[in-house]
């Protein structure tokens, strides 16, 4: 999916994941809330871990306060 | 530890049938993928010689065209060729653009043909740096569970995919098999009797049409 643009931005679709992740959830809920196959789901929510937009607790995602500042940016 | 680096680098063999999926990470026109990632889903891995070929060409139209009844089926399709992923991105614009026809699966840009040589996919004999035609239909466990090889020349028939999978998903979900070309409502094929009383109990089963005890064939329920 690509969550970080080359100028650092963040993509649309990694912006709406943030937002949705303000309540924790898993991958799977994840998908089905916003629509995406799971597979994408899954591969944009790692990116975001290794980024540190996202925090990952058992298997629950929630947007981290460093997501949460750059999607409000 | 040449050896080893020397085994790593050899290109592996066809996986097998029943086999697990060999793992992958592949830079996509979707972002980063793993094989993981489909977990769940039956997934269609297929190989193309090289973007902006004409048989190619009609091969992702006919695979866009089938995509969306394969995710009814639970099944994900992802492309792969010994491109790059900004000649993938080019590529479906331009079959977009040309065509009519949006690309919405993945495309594995395999440049270093990691995944090609794990899943066999590369025959030197046609090229040694083109992938075959190749498709792996991966089910929901991961395991390969069939496998189809075309030549270069020679474009796949989407609906014989369509179909394979539709044949594969009604014999796990059913415990039978599927007979020369079925069709989804046409009658399946009950495994042969494995004991001599089996044998008899099957030739009296009224609720099957056996031509003899080895050659039971069944209705399904809603076919």
């Amino acid at each position: 999916m690509g969550c970080v643009n080359s100028d650092g931005s963040i993509t649309n679709s990694a912006r709406l994941m943030l937002s949705l992740l303000s309540t924790p959830m898993t991958a799977e809920e994840a998908a089905a809330q916003s629509g995406q196959p799971l597979f994408k789901v899954r591969s944009s929510l790692r990116e975001m871990v290794e980024t540190g937009l996202v925090e990952l607790e058992g298997e629950h995602y929630r947007t981290s306060a460093l997501g949460k500042a750059r999607a409000e940016a | 530890m040449q050896q080893e680096q020397a085994a790593m680098e050899k290109p592996v063999g066809l996986p097998r049938i029943g086999s697990p999926a060999p793992h992958f990470e592949a830079k996509t026109t979707h972002g980063t993928l793993r094989l993981e990632d489909f977990k769940g889903s039956w997934l269609i891995l297929f190989s193309h010689p090289a973007d902006f070929t004409p048989v190619c060409t009609t091969e992702f139209m006919g695979f866009a065209e089938i995509y969306p009844e394969l995710q009814k089926l639970n099944t994900q399709l992802i492309g792969l060729s010994v491109d790059s992923v900004y000649s993938h991105i080019a590529w479906v614009r331009n079959i977009e653009e040309k065509m009519g026809v949006k690309i919405q699966f993945p495309v594995i840009a395999d440049l270093d043909m990691k995944v090609a040589k794990a899943y066999g996919m590369i025959h030197e004999g046609e090229s040694s740096t083109e992938t075959s035609r190749a498709v792996f239909v991966i089910d929901d466990k991961q395991v390969v569970r069939a496998i189809i090889y075309y030549p270069l020349s020679t474009g796949r028939n989407m609906d014989e995919i369509l179909r394979l999978v539709k044949a594969l998903q009604t014999v796990d979900a059913n415990g039978v098999a599927t007979p020369a070309n079925w069709r989804p409502g046409n009658k399946v094929i009950v495994p042969p009797a494995q004991t001599q009383e089996m044998a008899e109990e099957r030739t009296q089963d009224s609720s099957l049409e056996c031509t003899d005890w080895y050659f039971c064939k069944k209705t399904l329920a809603g076919a």
